[in-house]
């Protein structure tokens, strides 16, 4: 029924005297509609998930979005709130103390989280690589020694893999393990590192002799010191860090996987999930584009009309509710595979980034150019988007790592339709 | 059964790469065919096509090198699932 009443909306708009409608339900139904887009794809129990994260996110994050954006920091109180409510570990299985959601539930967590707070859903996310890569290949004595704390929040995870030389090409790393006795000694610097400078337990990457190898470092171990990074475009009270590792002596125990395939299995499981945290997040950016600019467009006048009457930035508008749409879709598509066990569901995650973190920067830039001299200041949040969203494009596999892959797999798949359209041929030939 | 595995694990790899010339010995990671992404597609698929659990003492690249190498783990982690 929504549906319909929102074709006659847009049918209504289209038409050229309109003057007299009042369009602010146009553009609600439109933000509606987004929701309501998905309706079909959700069931119940998503659904009230949904409802309850928006209540949280509204209640207790998006209020202290700018303040956290402009002190470079989340407040320990935000933090203390978001484990609480579960935000942390949430794919997690109860046995461990998580909440057992399933893909689209975290999707739809890491959208309202990313809504708010793109800084918040960061923190959230590199949490939960960490958290997921000890679930999957941590061995017994980690699970149990560590899940638990992930899952409350009683610690904190981080991701460490990038270097001051060493972004994309992540079997570059130079940071190196040497086994000595019955520990590893660590020596290497790691930058960018989201929650660095607050995190309890890092999931490292080094080099053993030449084999990319996957280790637990604990905050506050021999030889580890972190030093703050400050200034940066985006995300920027995601608490981002450089770690040093200078001798730093770990347990042998606190290997994860095998040698020489932390990279291929441990590094390559953390950052599959960080990139689909990232695209349900820049859905989240448009998805606050589109609101900052419904909110904004329905009072603001200009040459004795409202700025949602002008046909240039209906068509700003109409850009962001499409592509919000597109790309939820495209992440509810890679979610299904992910939770399918599909290993498509790689792929289709990258083309869900790619796609999400290049409409969100897109909507973030229409979002500031919509707001004028007012989405450049600090008094409106587009400016805060379009940082965030610069930043989507950048992490968890640069976009132009995105086109290589997933122009690959293009070929990949063209290859495979025909081959089996030859297949099929030759039977139909046989026949 | 083991070579029924072995002509899945074929199949799966012709999506990658030309596997007409393919030995079943052949190292696949040696003969450069593969980038690191695919190792975790093709852990992802043993998991689900052949309903076993990989799990980090089976993560050795010898475990996944060749069509060999492959089939041998499932059947290996086929007989522990059934004997459990």
């Amino acid at each position: 029924m929504r549906h319909r009443c929102s074709a006659a909306y847009i049918r209504a708009w289209r038409c050229a005297d309109v003057a007299w409608l009042d369009l602010a339900p146009v553009f609600q139904k439109i933000v509606d509609a987004e929701g309501a887009g998905m309706e079909l794809e959700l069931t119940h129990e998503q659904r009230r998930e949904r409802a309850d994260f928006r209540r949280f996110v509204d209640a207790e994050i998006a209020p202290g979005a700018e303040r956290a954006d402009r002190e470079e920091r989340l407040s320990p109180e935000a933090l203390r709130k978001i484990a609480r409510n579960g935000c942390l570990g949430g794919i997690l299985p109860r046995e461990w103390g998580g909440r057992g959601m399933d893909l689209i539930t975290y999707g739809l967590l890491h959208e309202e989280i990313g809504r708010a707070c793109s800084s918040a859903r960061s923190v959230i996310t590199v949490h939960d690589m960490v958290a997921l890569a000890i679930l999957k290949w941590g061995n017994e004595r980690q699970r149990k020694l560590l899940l638990p704390k992930l899952a409350s929040g009683e610690i904190i995870g981080a991701f460490a893999v990038s270097e001051p030389n060493v972004g994309s090409d992540a079997k570059s790393i130079e940071t190196t393990a040497e086994r000595v006795g019955g520990s590893y000694i660590l020596n290497g610097t790691k930058r960018w590192i989201t929650s660095g400078q607050i995190a309890d337990l890092f999931l490292a990457l080094a080099r053993c002799g030449d084999k990319p190898t996957a280790f637990l470092v604990e905050r506050g171990c021999p030889g580890f010191s972190a030093e703050p990074i400050s200034g940066l475009l985006g995300v920027r009270a995601s608490m981002v860090a450089q770690i040093n590792f200078q001798r730093c002596e770990i347990p042998r125990e606190n290997l994860v996987g095998r040698e020489g395939f932390g990279l291929m299995s441990v590094i390559l499981t953390a950052l599959d999930l960080g990139r689909y945290g990232v695209a349900w997040g820049s859905v989240g950016i448009i998805r606050a584009c589109l609101d900052a600019c419904v909110r904004y467009t329905s009072r603001r006048r200009q040459f004795g009309a409202l700025l949602k009457e002008h046909q240039l930035i209906q068509e700003m508008i109409a850009e962001m509710a499409t592509n919000l749409r597109a790309a939820r879709l495209l992440c509810c598509q890679a979610g299904r595979l992910k939770q399918a066990g599909d290993s498509r569901g790689i792929m289709e995650t990258f083309v869900a980034k790619y796609f999400a973190s290049r409409a969100a920067m897109r909507a973030a830039a229409d979002a500031v150019q919509i707001h004028g001299a007012n989405g450049c200041s600090g008094e409106y949040p587009a400016q805060r988007y379009l940082r965030d969203a610069k930043v989507m494009e950048v992490i968890e596999g640069s976009n132009q790592i995105q086109q290589m892959l997933i122009a690959e797999y293009a070929f990949q798949e063209h290859a495979r339709s025909e081959a089996e359209d030859a297949a099929a041929a030759s039977i139909a030939e046989a026949q | 059964m083991m070579d029924d595995a072995k002509i899945k694990i074929r199949e799966f790899l012709s999506r990658f790469f030309q596997t007409s010339k393919l030995k079943d010995d052949d190292d696949i990671f040696a003969l450069g065919f593969v980038n690191s992404l695919f190792a975790m597609q093709l852990v992802t698929w043993v998991e689900n096509e052949f309903g076993i659990q990989i799990e980090d003492e089976d993560l050795d690249v010898e475990n996944f090198n060749s069509i060999t190498a492959i089939a041998g783990l499932i059947m290996r982690k086929n007989c522990y699932a059934q004997g459990a």
